[in-house]
């Protein structure tokens, strides 16, 4: 396959949006951009299984390579491994849904959905470098446009939620700049020449005093952009202030931005670094994971529940990742995926509950699974999997983070796993709490005619539904597709 | 040999016939004021394809003057940035009484910036800078109605006097030492004796004036903010390139056996810039104030390049302000279109913008984005070589230092993002209309900002011509 479509292809799609007019074509436009966009990231998963199963067992598939700047050896190139292919698959379903939530979407609708595909071309770029400018350039694409969605569509202390996560993701971005010029300065390819190639970065290696110094900067960028602990403020505030499909883009695609930085660029290309500093990454993940579960539960608003539980989960990756084994890596890959499915589902949920009640509060809402059973359940499914019901996505990827974790014979990292694991009964507090006074219990009067799940509404969820349940009742296709890359993430670490 | 001299001083001889016929058109009777803009514009252009053709490399009267490929391509993208100038402040110029006055002064103004550009030695150096700032002061005086803008020349003419005494106290220390003027006998004669080292502090200065680095930034804001937009947009675009090529010429090629001298003292002063530059322009309301401390913390950003005295740190540099040319007009050229309709410049006018001005904020907001290093803007780019350039050496205090400069300036620029998209305002301002001149020269620049960045022979281009060690 031809990888630069999956930038091209959002890239059309997002200048057709600019000269459609009026909402009906805009949305079209977009929606047809982001199906075939999800169409052709199938298309990928399933070449890929081919060329695995014909025998292929390069490390990097597809390779395309394009000098940019030559003098300072910047190129675009691009290549994929599953890791990379789990993201975009995660990206197009993501992208799709928040394109067929958002179709109502009357105030500047036409701005509203360029931004949205422009952020999904970031990511989507993200995923396929190969190079750590082109991975720098699409990281920070995929900054501003939140900046404008939460701060022209939003709702509550949009302005300040805006600034604060632009703010912080952009410094995130600052230490990662500072990090990836470290290794640029650093690799040596031959002849004293700098690269920025990740691939040959790989193969020759950096030396271990650099790998000590640039590993944080690195590390701590992008995981300001997965809400690494204390740098996670941004998480609550940009979330509950985002419209709908600005939150299910935030949640599904942007923090798994860092994760996927995090794995790739800190740790595949230090290893070394991430061993000296595994211990601050597990300490920080521990807390985000129990911070995040306890703050969750004093939460009364339906979208800071959300937020605040996605710290926690997302604490998993991280501690998926310091754990430094094989399975826990893969379970940090497939937390990404879920984590991401699921958020996307409970904003989708939030949002379309929002719209008929105009609340979000707990404590106002109830019995709405009377007037709108299809919401309702979609609402239930997305809390069930966060709470790690087996049969869904969330079980699966906790459980390898765990069972990966488990393997570390450290005491101190198997008390980590231990505290980790507890914090699911504090979530199964949280989610049964809300679920229950909010879909279950009496009904307020007031909520007597509202109408349940429009078809664009009913097909958003679907598509994430599919997803969550593919990946929770049959879990091994996904750790096929990641296995090899993980692999060769840990032969790095054990220095083969 | 008489096509050699003018082939070698084909810009400059073109700027000075423009300048005579804008005097015998002067001289004649009284033209219709559209017209007359329209021909001056049509001048511009042809000067700016001129200068782009049979290029040739030499020099002249004993080496006073050089000329070459890569001060060719100084020269050229100071004639791009003059142009659209001129072209978006056709508006200002149509009613103003002495446009043509303006022209006579701005194009003395870039004669004299070509020579400081060619120039061997101290003393044409010397005269073209002379040159280029006389007639600056006279131009901020141009809204000859207005008490500030008289204000804005006066403070111009005695920072720049000071500075040149700076500059003149120090081009003779170092005659002193050298005993010679001319830039390539003096190279080997410098050894960093103290009188030497006290000489180069002094030039520095000069600079560091011109330039508007802190702690010699003091004059800019007002100096801005007085000015009608167009001068300002000059100021802080053309003028400030032309000193700043000139500045990494000498650096790289004449002062070289001082490098570790200047290294530190460039180091002091970009921090310093950059912080200082970018804590000011948090705190002000007008907006062309806001402009003159981004363009300050800009310079810092530059000055991260120069320490990299490599040949990534000239072609950042000459990159950088190809891209800042770029951007900073296009904000200049909203600034400008608004200021000469509404006469309204502090930013809380732009309240509510978007709603009445799409096309207009699009086009800040994408020249605030370049400014701020924003990919996929061309400002992306340029921020990210600097920053490479310093990193080079190593330095990577430095580079951490700029690059969280980097998310403070993104700051300012995003508040004024916010206050045209999010602010609500009840009575924002009207419809601006936009004459076609100014719409072509913000299409210039948007297209510019967009794809500079992608445009791969470019950047290989300004490398091939980069000097450093």
């Amino acid at each position: 396959m031809f990888l630069p479509t999956l930038i091209f292809v959002p890239s059309l799609t997002a200048l057709a949006v600019l000269v459609c007019k009026g909402l009906k074509q805009v949305r079209v436009v977009a929606l047809a951009g982001s199906l075939v966009q999800l169409v052709l990231s199938l298309l990928l998963f399933v070449q890929y299984r081919q060329e695995r199963n014909a025998g292929n067992d390069a490390q990097w598939l597809w390779e395309w390579d394009y000098t940019w700047f030559e003098p300072l050896h910047i190129n675009f190139r691009v290549g994929v491994d599953g890791i990379s292919i789990a993201m975009i698959l995660l990206t197009a379903f993501v992208v799709a849904a928040g394109v067929l939530v958002s179709w109502t979407m009357e105030k500047l609708s036409k701005e509203f959905f360029f931004l949205l595909i422009f952020l999904g071309m970031g990511a989507y770029g993200f995923f396929i470098s190969l190079d750590l400018f082109t991975l720098f350039f699409f990281l920070e694409v995929a900054v501003i446009p939140k900046f404008l969605l939460i701060g022209i569509w939003g709702s509550g202390k949009k302005e300040y939620s805006a600034m604060k996560l632009a703010l912080m993701l952009m410094g995130g971005s600052a230490l990662v700049l500072v990090g990836v010029l470290g290794i640029y300065f650093n690799s040596d390819i031959g002849n004293g020449q700098h690269s920025f190639d990740l691939v040959a970065i790989a193969q020759t290696g950096i030396s271990p005093q650099a790998q000590n110094i640039f590993f944080p900067f690195a590390f701590a960028g992008f995981g300001i952009f997965t809400a690494l602990f204390p740098f996670h403020t941004w998480v609550p505030d940009g979330h509950s202030s985002a419209p709908t499909a600005a939150s299910m883009f935030l949640a599904g695609i942007s923090m798994k931005l860092g994760g996927y930085g995090c794995l790739r660029v800190a740790t595949y290309l230090m290893p070394e670094g991430a061993q000296t500093y595994a211990w601050i990454i597990i300490l920080l993940a521990t807390i985000a994971i129990l911070y995040g579960a306890f703050a969750t539960m004093m939460q009364t608003d339906l979208k800071y529940i959300n937020a605040y539980s996605s710290v926690s989960h997302c604490g998993f990756v991280l501690l998926g990742i310091g754990m430094l084994t094989q399975i826990s890596i893969t379970g940090a890959v497939l937390q990404m995926v879920s984590h991401g499915l699921m958020t996307a589902l409970f904003f989708a949920a939030i949002g379309m509950i929002y719209e008929r009640t105009h609340t979000r509060m707990v404590a106002q809402l109830g019995g709405l699974l009377k007037v709108m059973p299809f919401i309702s359940t979609v609402f239930v499914i997305a809390g069930l999997c966060s709470l790690g019901l087996p049969g869904l996505s969330g079980f699966v990827a906790e459980m390898t983070v765990f069972v990966g974790s488990w393997q570390n014979a450290d005491t101190w990292y198997r008390v980590a796993t231990i505290l980790a694991c507890a914090s699911i009964v504090v979530t199964a507090v949280y989610i049964l709490r809300a679920t229950g006074k909010a879909i279950m219990g009496p009904m307020s009067n007031a909520y007597d005619n509202l109408a349940d799940a429009r078809w664009n509404e009913k097909l958003a969820a679907g598509i994430l539904v599919i997803g969550i349940l593919a990946m929770g009742i049959a879990p091994f296709w996904i750790q096929d597709l990641v296995k090899p890359g993980t692999e060769s993430i840990v032969q790095r670490l054990l220095g083969f | 040999m008489l096509s050699n001299f003018f082939l070698l001083m084909k810009h400059e001889l073109i700027i000075a016939v423009i300048l005579f016929l804008l005097v015998i058109i002067k001289l004649g009777k009284e033209r219709d004021q559209a017209g007359l803009l329209s021909l001056v514009n049509v001048l511009l252009l042809i000067n700016l394809v001129a200068g782009l053709l049979f290029n040739k490399e030499g020099s002249l009267f004993n080496d006073m003057f050089r000329n070459s490929s890569l001060a060719a391509l100084q020269k050229n993208m100071l004639n791009l940035g003059t142009l659209i100038i001129s072209l978006q402040s056709y508006g200002w110029l149509k009613r103003h009484a002495h446009a043509l006055e303006f022209y006579m002064l701005l194009l003395s103004t870039l004669l004299g910036m070509f020579f400081m550009i060619s120039s061997g030695n101290l003393m044409m150096f010397y005269l073209g800078l002379e040159l280029s700032t006389i007639p600056l002061a006279a131009m901020a005086n141009f809204d000859l109605e207005k008490r500030r803008s008289s204000e804005a020349a006066m403070k111009f003419i005695i920072s720049s006097a000071f500075s040149s005494g700076l500059l003149l106290f120090g081009i003779s220390l170092v005659y002193g030492t050298t005993g010679t003027l001319n830039f390539a006998e003096m190279s080997p004669l410098l050894n960093g004796s103290p009188l030497q080292i006290f000489a180069f502090i002094l030039l520095v200065s000069g600079f560091a004036f011109k330039i508007s680095v802190v702690p010699f930034h003091l004059w800019t804001a007002d100096v801005y903010e007085g000015a009608p937009v167009a001068v300002t947009s000059y100021l802080s675009v053309i003028s400030k390139g032309a000193v700043l090529f000139v500045f990494v010429s000498v650096l790289y090629t004449v002062f070289k056996p001082l490098a570790g001298s200047w290294y530190n003292m460039l180091y002091l002063l970009s921090v310093l810039t950059i912080i200082i530059g970018n804590l000011f322009a948090i705190r002000q309301n007008n907006i062309k104030r806001f402009l003159a401390f981004s363009s300050i913390a800009q310079v810092g950003f530059i000055l991260v390049g120069i320490t990299g005295s490599s040949l990534e740190g000239s072609s950042s540099v000459i990159y950088f302000i190809l891209i800042y040319i770029f951007s900073n007009l296009a904000a200049f050229g909203v600034v400008s279109v608004v200021s000469d309709v509404t006469g309204r410049e502090a930013i809380s006018d732009y309240k509510g913008f978007y709603k009445t001005n799409p096309v207009l904020t699009w086009i800040l907001t994408i020249a605030l984005f370049s400014l701020a290093g924003v990919p996929p803007t061309a400002g992306f780019f340029g921020k990210l070589f600097l920053l490479m350039s310093g990193a080079g050496t190593g330095n990577y205090v430095l580079v951490t230092i700029a690059a969280l400069n980097m998310v403070i300036s993104l700051y300012y620029y995003l508040r004024i993002v916010k206050i045209m998209f999010m602010d609500e305002n009840e009575n924002p301002m009207a419809r601006v209309p936009i004459p076609v001149l100014p719409q072509l020269a913000m299409g210039i620049c948007i297209l510019g900002i967009i794809s500079t960045g992608f445009i791969r022979p470019l950047y290989d281009y300004i490398y091939s011509l980069g000097i450093g060690f």
